[in-house]
């Protein structure tokens, strides 16, 4: 077995990261929320993995199931070739989650569709991305926004090119956490030799594509092994089952809330003056303390954390302009708050009148080099529509849109050799390197460190549709950033 | 919110050193809300005529309650739209009303029975008027101008929302196109959209019916009375508990009885159903709901039984 595998026994059961489970409100445990992606193909058993999980958290109700019960009826299911289903599976589980009227029809999963599932200790956000068509642009769509991505593999099959361009995928977009599932491990008659063979090549693969945290794990989706519960059937498997290592992840803001720098990006000024709320007009009852005079002068700067933390006093610059200034105000609906993290919505007041506006990007001083107006990126091209060297399209970054020129592609990556090669244009799913001119300058970082300010979008000026997801690699600075290294 | 740190348990081990801190811990509730504002704010900074869909159902009362976070000390700075059906519960225009005032908002009512006089929409042979609010809501939509509008569904209510984007662009006949939707990577968000083009944003896509109903809870949100336990005249029709009333009067045979019901979704009187319920506070509707085995649509709402595809058909023609 490899070392892989057994790297979160030892922490499981124990909290990791010093978080508590869950929180008391209103008499009843609320837990934390997470979310991940499963990434393979239909052939993997991806649905039915997903179905699984729901089926077996008990998020599956009565009439979904009674629906699902019947049409698996219709189609012969459970009543098909003996042994091909184990007694007691009466159900298609992958009819869960095909969603749409199509996709029923042609048996294949067209989009990412989001599932919920709660346990006692956590609210689950599953985004289920199909792997056969299209799949670097569901893969890169779940996992942008993924704690972890389950990545599916047929335990008869290993290893194949598919898994590494997932593998790779996942690796560029920096997904945390990484779970194998190496499913149909009934089908090979549950045998430790098979798996120990999967889990050495993906130890081979994520060693040389950089990922850190990756778990193997042997499963059967069909018959629930190590799925939900650890399974008697693989007791050469010491490890924990798939929703046991999903419980004790820490999420990504959890993970990063005491490392990452604080990053706000300015969403909209806000300036009651005249349109004040009502209740406020009037002045809290019997409190005489507010009314419209108390917020003549409230001007505040709403967002949400998009990394680290914020305390009142704080010292922080405003990009790009570069000025600097401190915290007097952290605001919500009300409530004057101490200190916020990732990803609270706030409200920041600041010590001195400066001139911010959306677009803007309040970060804590003395942590930002510079805002860049020249960025080399890489693409993951997500649209039929070809991009050619000279393109001149818009880039969303923060809450800022600025028109932008691709100057040159440098090259587009080889997923199966995680090779780049020579290029001068991308297509649809392909992942390549780019040379990036800015109409203005942005408060970009490199997206290997800050994911948030690292990420951006590609989108066509003439309809408007979303061409790429791009990550900023590096950035030279405009010659004049020397001023912001504070 | 000012004390978050009362509503912890006083603790032991690594709880107790993580409050001592007093950095916030977010829980569920607190990431699904701050995800609402942060798309709130978004689309009311991206486009220039927003609105909002307020039915005085729950999940837009939610909705409006969020957006009353989002912009304080500041007042919503949108109006509010309602498709009236013309089959109300009574108690729920009432709430409207109430609310629109307390906030200071505008209203917009697109009616159905407008259409209906106009001969644009036929009364349909079972009476429900559920799908008939395409026709209103679009041109509600074109008269006022709207650039984007507010939804409150969610992705957990139906097998087609869970395939709909966050923002979801419409054509000039509000249509859905589920086959070529734009990517939502990150919390990028991209609203750009052509003249004719609208967009509807559903905020609240990522919360489940049990984390709207903590969630009231939690933020002491008002709601009309009928979610919660009363007694009513119903009578038993295709598997639910329909009230009587105007719209929906019982036909010979059907036995009208007096029940302790409650709703768990309101729509149209005439094809929203009933569930027996003995929850009369928002403390027990929310165990209720945890406990409960069938789903709030399946429940409650007859349109949503015609056909495994009712919805995705109903959201291709450019409802909700």
């Amino acid at each position: 077995m490899s070392t892989s595998t057994q790297t979160l026994v030892s922490e499981l059961g124990a909290r990791p990261y010093g978080y508590p489970a869950e929180r008391h409100e209103g008499g009843e445990r609320v837990g934390t929320l997470f979310r991940f992606a499963t990434a393979g193909s239909v052939d993997d058993g991806k649905s039915t993995l997903v179905g699984r999980l729901l089926h077996d958290s008990k998020a599956i109700l009565a009439d979904q199931l009674e629906s699902v019960t019947r049409t698996s009826a219709e189609r012969g299911f459970g009543g098909g070739e003996p042994g091909s289903v184990p007694a007691g599976q009466q159900i298609d589980l992958a009819l869960l989650t095909d969603g749409l009227r199509a996709e029923r029809e042609q048996g294949i999963t067209i989009d990412v569709a989001y599932r919920y599932f709660a346990t006692d200790r956590r609210s689950f956000i599953l985004a289920d991305c199909p792997g056969h068509v299209q799949y670097t642009k569901n893969t890169v769509t779940g996992a942008s926004t993924a704690d972890a991505v389950v990545v599916l593999i047929d335990a008869r099959k290993g290893v194949l090119e598919q898994t590494r361009r997932h593998l790779c995928v996942l690796r560029l977009l920096r997904v945390p956490h990484v779970l194998v599932a190496v499913n149909k491990i009934d089908l090979v008659d549950y045998s430790a030799e098979v798996f120990t063979a999967i889990a050495e090549d993906i130890r081979k693969v994520s060693a040389q594509l950089g990922l850190a945290d990756v778990q193997v794990v042997p499963v059967s989706a069909l018959a629930g092994d190590n799925v939900v519960g650890r399974s008697a059937r693989t007791p050469w498997y010491s490890g924990p089952s798939l929703l046991q290592i999903l419980q004790t992840l820490p999420s990504t803001d959890e993970l990063e809330r005491g490392q990452e720098p604080f990053r706000f990006p300015v969403q909209l000024v806000i300036r009651p003056q005249g349109a004040l709320a009502p209740e406020l007009v009037a002045g809290p009852a019997g409190t005489g303390d507010a009314g419209p005079d108390t917020f003549r002068d409230y001007r505040a700067y709403a967002g949400q954390l998009a990394s680290g933390s914020v305390a009142l006093g704080d010292r922080v610059t405003v990009l790009p302009s570069g000025r600097q200034t401190s915290v007097v105000g952290i605001d919500f609906a009300g409530s004057e708050l101490q200190r916020a993290v990732a990803p609270q919505s706030v409200s920041l007041r600041l010590a001195d009148e400066i001139d911010i506006a959306r677009g803007d990007l309040i970060a804590a001083a003395g942590t930002f080099s510079a805002p860049a107006q020249d960025l080399s990126a890489q693409l993951c091209w997500l649209s039929p529509k070809p991009l050619r060297e000279g393109a001149k399209v818009l880039v969303k970054h923060g809450s800022r849109t600025v028109q932008a020129l691709v100057r040159a592609v440098t090259g587009r990556l080889d997923l199966a050799t995680f090779q780049e090669q020579p290029a001068s244009g991308l297509e649809l799913n392909d992942i390549g390197s780019v040379q990036i001119r800015l109409a203005s300058v942005l408060p970009v970082e490199d997206y290997a460190a800050h994911r948030r300010t690292g990420a951006f979008l590609v989108i066509d000026p003439a309809d408007g549709n979303t061409l790429a997801a791009g990550l900023v690699k590096s950035h030279p600075g405009d010659p004049e950033g020397e001023r912001y290294a504070i | 919110m000012s004390s978050q740190t009362e509503l912890y348990e006083a603790g032991e081990g690594p709880e107790a050193a993580w409050h001592a801190s007093g950095t916030p811990w977010l829980t569920s509730l607190d990431v699904l809300e701050s995800e609402a504002i942060h798309i709130i704010r978004e689309v009311v900074a991206e486009f220039d005529r927003p609105a909002l869909l307020f039915s005085g159902g729950k999940d837009s009362v939610v909705m409006l309650h969020l957006a009353t976070k989002a912009f304080w000390p500041g007042r919503v700075p949108f109006p509010v739209v309602h498709v009236d059906t013309g089959h109300n519960f009574p108690e729920v225009i009432a709430f409207r009303d109430r609310t629109v005032e307390r906030l200071g908002l505008r209203l917009v009512v697109g009616r159905v029975q407008d259409h209906i006089d106009s001969g644009e929409l036929a009364e349909r042979a079972d009476g429900t008027r559920n799908p008939l609010q395409t026709a209103p809501l679009l041109e509600a939509i074109r008269v006022n101008k709207f650039d984007a509008v507010f939804g409150g569904g969610r992705r957990d209510e139906d097998k087609a929302r869970a395939k709909e984007r966050i923002l979801s662009l419409r054509d000039e006949f509000g249509q859905w196109d589920p086959r070529n939707q734009r990517p939502e990577l990150w919390n990028l968000y991209n609203g750009r959209h052509t003249v004719g083009q609208h967009v509807r944003a559903f905020p609240i896509s990522n919360w489940t019916e049990l984390d709207i109903w903590r969630y009231i809870e939690r933020e002491g949100i008002e709601l009309p009375g009928l979610y919660y336990a009363h007694e009513r005249e119903v009578y038993a029709r295709d598997g639910m508990w329909r009230a009587v009333g105007d719209v929906s009067a019982p036909t010979p045979g059907e036995t009208v009885l007096v029940k302790t019901v409650r709703y768990r979704t309101v729509g149209d009187m005439s094809c929203t159903g009933a569930v027996e319920s003995t929850a009369a506070t928002v403390a027990e509707v929310v165990r209720e709901v945890a406990a409960s085995t069938i789903t709030e649509r399946g429940a409650t709402r007859a349109d949503d039984r015609i056909s495994e595809a009712a919805m995705e058909d109903r959201k291709k023609d450019g409802y909700f």
